[in-house]
């Protein structure tokens, strides 16, 4: 199955909070070695769960 | 000579963590009474189990879990009473058609964001994080802070809300990109990147 990059946002978002199907990490593997604009996303979200984290811990 | 360790927590530092906990709690409750309530009851439940702390974390991040009970408590109380409802406008994906081509990639590509750690180093940027959670809808913020903020798992957040899986993943990836667009234009794309904090 080919990604549109609408298709891989949701799958990059879902894929942090659960595991994925077989089929939907393949296609989604497959679309982040092609897709540079999904990597940026795939990171920026990684990158708010530890803006979060440590926003928890402020002033610790 | 006998030397009596001092308790790892004195219960009357406690009392300086209140307004930490109280920001943390408004984030999450979105309002004052309730989140001062919780507050209070994890200021007492801690007093009540001081002598259980072990200093194996720092009394903050202590105190922080107790008052993620709290809130889950209150969050559970709540949706007994009432059940939450999420609106055609929060279940919709249609916010984010305008980012994406009829093809279904990108018109624009996101922009990189430059040195996003070193913002993690600077409370300028906390407070932006703050307003942009403060800008999500009411069950989106919710459900996100429950999953990203408290560590819930998304079925525990089902059962808690009465929500469906699908739904929730759906909130949970709105207010991922409604962040990431606000975080980008808020602070990435205006030129915060240098460290001044």
């Amino acid at each position: 199955m080919k990604l549109t990059c609408k298709e891989a946002s949701r799958l990059i978002s879902v894929g942090l909070d659960t595991k994925l199907s077989l089929s939907d990490r393949a296609a989604l593997r497959l679309h982040l070695a092609l897709c540079d604009a999904c990597n940026k996303v795939k990171a920026q979200f990684q990158f708010m769960r530890r803006a979060l984290s440590a926003y928890t811990k402020l002033d610790d | 000579m006998t030397s009596t360790a001092s308790p790892p927590v004195e219960i009357r530092d406690l009392e300086k963590h209140r307004r930490a906990m109280l920001k943390f709690a408004i984030l999450q409750l979105r309002n004052e009474t309730y989140a001062e309530d919780c507050v209070q009851e994890a200021l007492t439940a801690a007093i009540q189990s001081a002598d259980r702390f072990a200093g194996d974390s720092s009394v903050r991040t202590w105190l922080i879990g107790i008052l993620k009970h709290k809130i889950l408590d209150h969050f559970r109380k709540a949706s007994r009473e009432q059940a939450v409802t999420v609106s055609d406008e929060e279940s919709s994906l249609d916010d984010f058609d305008g980012l994406f081509k009829e093809d279904g990639h990108y018109i624009e590509p996101p922009a990189p964001w430059a040195n996003p750690e070193q913002a993690l180093s600077q409370s300028e940027f906390f407070e932006v994080l703050e307003r942009c959670l403060q800008a999500l809808p009411n069950v989106t913020a919710r459900v996100f802070t429950m999953r990203e903020v408290m560590g819930v798992t998304t079925d525990e957040i089902c059962t808690e809300l009465g929500i469906t899986a699908n739904n929730c993943w759906v909130l949970i990836y709105r207010a991922r990109m409604s962040l990431r667009e606000c975080l980008e234009k808020r602070w990435f794309a205006a030129g915060h990147t240098a460290a001044s904090s």
